[in-house]
Parts: structure tokens; C-alpha cells; sequence
């Protein structure tokens, strides 16, 4: 009898669980609410065209309601194009492949412009692990809410006298405060149970305990959402170490940047990760983490870029523009084609193109 | 060793695997609360309503709801209720019984006129624990709230003659089918049935017809058939798993969203609502003009489960979709563990038991 029951075990097991056809969820949508919305696509430098191109395709085969406006911006430009910013402010969305900043030099860094303009002062990064895709670290979910117009990266700088320069990092009580407040919105809406702030007040005592002070106060007012605060240093080895501890983080700019690019890596890469900016009124979509990393001179050539973190973006945006059928349809095919685990390109260990994962994707499209 | 596989197996089929949050990046302020215009009616209403009123505070769901004292009985729509609908845009309903024969209109009627309210949803599938005679079951009703033969539009010609006017025209055709492609399109539905009987009221039903097929030929990635209605009704009991969309006039809507409703379940189970350019009314699928009888209203036994999914549905439709997710799982898992049950499936339980058992095992 238990020779007969093995088999049924390991069918069991390899199914996930028994999972029955997914029914779909009850929802009355408004009448017009499949009118197709405009979207702003910038592909952005190096691999960002490649990676853009991909989600064109797969919108393309599930007939979202989306059409996008290109718009061609490059890193070494000297500020964004207004007619990109218009379209933006009309548009309300974009997606971005990705631009370059160059190092150094007196060119800003047309990504932080961007968010300036827009004032898109949340930046979230979504990381957990997918299934199939092996790593060191199990019981990843971890999102990172980070302040995006503030703090060390504010880019006011300026040289005393030769030799020496300053680099002002300014914090705020309205910045840190409706960071804050996103932050536990979010974990609110999305049933998150915990929401940790990321510091370091032991030192920056005037600066960072701003920061701090704006969220708990924010924190008394969701009382059924736990709260607590960890240095920074802590906190990169605890991710490092334990990272089921963890479930929102809320941190000011430079702490976020190099939090979350921990919490991509320890999950699957930043290859893989989602993530956006939002403001009040607009959200741009980008990968979630490394986002000015575009790729080197080889991976372009040979188009071996990993389109997974931006399709996820999109699937983020699908959502924000309330079009969840459609975002959940990618979410599955794009998970299925990494758990298969058959189509991996070179950040993931395998040799696929970015069109052959594409292609996938496709291929599994419900 | 089979011994020691089989309460592992068993283990296994029971255990839940742990659900991951979807990813999903809300607009700033999209957490504060929403007004939401509740009427809890007559008969069973207020019971179901009030159950509504409770889950939604265990789970701190961000709607408030501003309550309105209406009967079935009343002349007319009390003109403060149509303005918190106008302002809220959003509208949970107990039940209001409307009296047969007589002047008085239905205020149902009269409240989906009053606000365009010209689609009819009913979503009716099978629940995991739930038993039915029939499998497979996911249909969704989409009916025409505004005309057809439920226009009332009656007058006696001489006496002992009366003439009853069904009126459809191309505008209220067009629109009801416009809603049913554009749901199938944007929840992943392969096939959409409009159910008529052209073949006898040719001009009638066949310009509800001619609208479906224009519209259809718009999406070509869907599905279209048509099917007379009394085959669609043999169909349903037969045969339901071939059905996915089905759109329809005001009449063979009621009646095939009952039958849809009755094999799925019962009526107390299937969550629906009406939705209009501009505002949208959630109350329990079918039968909502069906306030119970009085002995359930004494014993408090009414069946609670059809207003909450509702009231799940109608918190997606204001953006909350984690929180109607919260609220769905923890209704099935009630009703397939099967302990808590009302009279209508077999049970002895009272509203409250029901509730309770929710509210425990609200994530």
C-alpha cells in the first residue's frame, strides 16, 4: 500500500499543494472601465530598450488595456525633455527601462530629477523569493519604503574652499512624516503586520531622530500594525541573517537605497525584484532595485538582459491602473516560466536570452 | 507504512499553505476611509446588514457607512437616501419587499431607475463544502435592469383587458452588452451567451440580438453564442459548466440568474449587485426582493454569507483588494469546514454563530 501511496505524495507535492483551477475573483468592474489607458514608456539607455521592448510583447499578446507613448531620453542629457514631463503629468504612469548617471562630473542625475519634478516621494521595492529560483536565504517578503527626495541624496553640495567640500544631508519633518504615513498605508492596505523603521539616531541624533519621531507618531495611530526601529548597521547583518524578521521597512534616502538593494539581492537579485515610484498624483514603474545599473557593453550585445524585474513592474502598474485580471495573468506565466526553471538568462545562472524568456512568458499565458 | 502515509496524506490535504501578499503599489491616501450608503430594509435585512456592519469592523476596513431607515412599504424613495447614493457612489442593501398587486412600484425598481442602474450582476459558483448536484458551476449573469418587460409600464385597456408593454430599444441593447464584454475582458472570461426568444419575439428580442452581435464582433478574442431561453434553461440544470457569461433582458435575467443562483448553492450564498455609469448598489445576488418569512426572523437564522461576498465585491470595487481578499478566504474556510450552518443548508445555526465563526477566522 505505501508503494502506491509514494507516487500519489511526490504528485502531490511537485502540484504545490493540489491546487485546483484558479476561479476568478468577484468583481464588478464600472461600465468603461476596459477603455485602454495611456501609458508613458521611456526605454531608456543600455539594456533599458531591450527590457522595454519585452513588456511591449507581452502586452501586446494579453490585450491590455494599455498603449504606451515613447519617449526617447538618455542619462548623458542635460535635464528631462518637458514634453516628457507633460506627458507624465497627463498620463499619471510611466514605465522606465532605465537611464545611466554618469560618475562625477556636473551632471545630475536625471533619475533623481525625475522624481523631483514629479515629486515622487516614495520609492518601494517588493522583494521575496520565487519559487524555483534558488538562493541562501528562504522566507523573504520583505517591501522597502523609501524616502526619495531628501536626505544624503538631496545633491546639495558645495566646495568651501578647494580642497574641501560639503555635502549638506537634509531631513524634514513633512518629508519624513508623509513617508511615514505611506509607509503604514501600505502596510495597512496590503494587510502587512509589521512595519520596522531603519536609523541611525545614535549618531545623526538631531537628523535621523526627526525621522524617528515622525514615525511613532505616525505609529500611534495604527495601533493594530507593530512598530520598531533598528540602526542601520544591525540591520544590514540581521537581513543578512534572519530575514523573516522583517516585513515593511520604512527608511530615509540612503539607508533605503542600500537596504533594498540587500533585501533584492539576498531574495533572487535585482534582476528579478519589482518595485516603482509614487507621488500624490503620478507613479513611475522600474525595477526595483539597481535601477541606474544598466547593464554592461556585452549583455547588450548579446541581449542575455533579465526582463523579469520590469514585467513584474508591470504587473505592479496593471494593478494601479486597476486592471488586476491582467496583472495576476502575468504574475502566474512569469512565475511558472521561472519555477519551470528551463528559460533563465546569465544573472540566474542560465544562457537564455531575453527573448527566449519572453517568449516563455508568452508561450504560458493563460 | 501505509499506516503512517495515510494520516500524513490526510495532514497534507488539510494543511494551508501560507498566501503571499500580491504586489501592489497603492496611491498615497488611498487608505482613507469611504463612506458608503447602507439601507438595511425590511424583513431579514437589517440581521444580514448588521452582519455586514460587524465584520467589516473587526477587519478596521476603511468604509464607514451612513444608514438609512427605508421600507418596502413607502410611497417613494426618500430624497436624502438618493443623495448620499448620488455622493457616495457606492450603496449596500439589506432587502426591500416589494408588495404584490397593488399601485405601489417596487423601490427596488424605482432606485435602480432613479440611478441608471442598468447592469445586473450575479456571480454564481460552487463553494468548496458547499453540497450541490451539480459541479463545475461559474457562471456570471449580467442582466438589463432598466426596461423589458419590468418597465411597468401597464394600463387597462378596457376593463378586464390589461396590456402589459415590453419595451427594449437599441440604446439600453447596446449598453448592457458593452458591460458584459468589457467584465468578460477584464476578468479573463472566455465566452459570452446572450439568451433570448427571437424566434417568437422577433423584433423585440431581435434587436437585443443585433446589439450583442455588434459588440461582439469588437472582441474577437472572446467567445460568442446565442442560446433561445427555454433550451438555456434545460441547459443550466443539465449542463451548467458550458456557461461562462451569460448576458440577458430583465426577464430571463431573473429567472436564469435564480436558476444559476439554485444550482450553484441556494440564493442565500451568491453575491451580486447593480452598477451604472456613475454608481453601483451591492445587495445579495438573486432573490433580493425575497425578505424571509417571519418565523426566520424571529429565530434570527438568516443566511448572512450572500451579503458578505457581496459586500467583499463591493470593497474591490472601491479599491480595497486586500481587504476583500481577507474577508472571501475567511468565508469559505466557514462554510467548508460546514460546522456553522443555517436552515437554508441543512443547518440549525443562527446569524451570530455564523458571524462568529467568520470573525475567528478573519486573517
Amino acid at each position: 500500500m505505501s508503494r502506491r501511496a509514494l507516487p500519489i505524495f511526490k504528485n502531490f507535492i511537485s502540484s504545490g499543494g493540489g491546487g485546483g483551477s484558479t476561479r476568478s475573483v468577484t468583481y464588478m468592474p464600472r461600465p468603461g472601465d476596459g477603455t485602454p489607458r495611456p501609458v508613458t514608456l521611456i526605454p531608456g539607455d543600455g539594456v533599458g530598450p531591450l527590457v522595454t521592448g519585452a513588456v511591449e510583447q507581452v502586452m501586446e499578446a494579453m490585450h491590455a488595456p494599455v498603449y504606451f507613448e515613447k519617449y526617447d531620453v538618455h542619462g548623458d542629457m542635460k535635464t528631462v525633455p518637458p514634453e516628457l514631463i507633460e506627458s507624465i503629468r497627463k498620463n499619471k504612469v510611466c514605465l522606465k527601462g532605465g537611464l545611466k548617471t554618469p560618475v562625477g562630473g556636473g551632471v545630475s542625475s536625471l533619475n533623481v530629477l525625475l522624481r523631483k519634478e514629479l515629486d515622487l516621494y516614495a520609492s518601494l521595492v517588493h522583494c521575496f523569493n520565487l519559487k524555483g529560483l534558488p538562493t541562501r536565504h528562504q522566507h523573504v517578503d520583505i517591501v522597502v519604503i523609501r524616502e526619495n527626495t531628501e536626505g544624503e541624496y538631496a545633491g546639495l553640495e558645495h566646495e568651501v574652499v578647494p580642497g574641501v567640500v560639503e555635502s549638506l544631508k537634509v531631513i524634514t519633518k513633512f518629508c519624513s512624516e508623509r513617508i511615514a504615513k505611506y509607509a503604514f498605508e501600505y502596510a495597512y492596505l496590503n494587510n502587512r503586520k509589521k512595519v520596522t523603521a531603519v536609523h541611525k539616531a545614535n549618531i545623526m541624533k538631531l537628523a535621523d531622530g526627526l525621522f524617528l519621531e515622525s514615525c511613532r507618531e505616525i505609529a500611534s495611530k495604527y495601533p493594530s500594525i507593530q512598530y520598531n526601529e533598528m540602526i542601520v548597521d544591525n540591520c544590514s547583518m540581521q537581513l543578512v541573517s534572519k530575514p523573516e524578521q522583517f516585513d515593511v521597512m520604512v527608511t530615509p534616502n540612503l539607508y533605503g537605497n542600500l537596504v533594498s538593494n540587500v533585501a533584492a539581492g539576498i531574495a533572487g537579485g535585482t534582476g528579478v525584484m519589482p518595485g516603482g515610484n509614487v507621488g500624490a498624483d503620478h507613479a513611475i514603474f522600474e525595477q526595483g532595485a539597481s535601477a541606474g545599473n544598466v547593464g554592461n557593453e556585452k549583455l547588450l550585445e548579446q541581449k542575455k538582459a533579465n526582463p523579469v524585474a520590469l514585467l513584474l513592474s508591470s504587473a505592479m502598474m496593471l494593478r494601479h491602473l486597476q486592471f488586476p485580471s491582467f496583472a495576476d495573468r502575468l504574475e502566474t506565466a512569469v512565475k511558472r516560466v521561472i519555477s519551470e526553471g528551463k528559460y533563465r538568462t546569465k544573472d540566474l545562472g542560465g544562457t537564455s536570452t531575453t527573448q527566449e524568456v519572453v517568449d516563455a512568458v508568452i508561450a504560458n499565458l493563460e
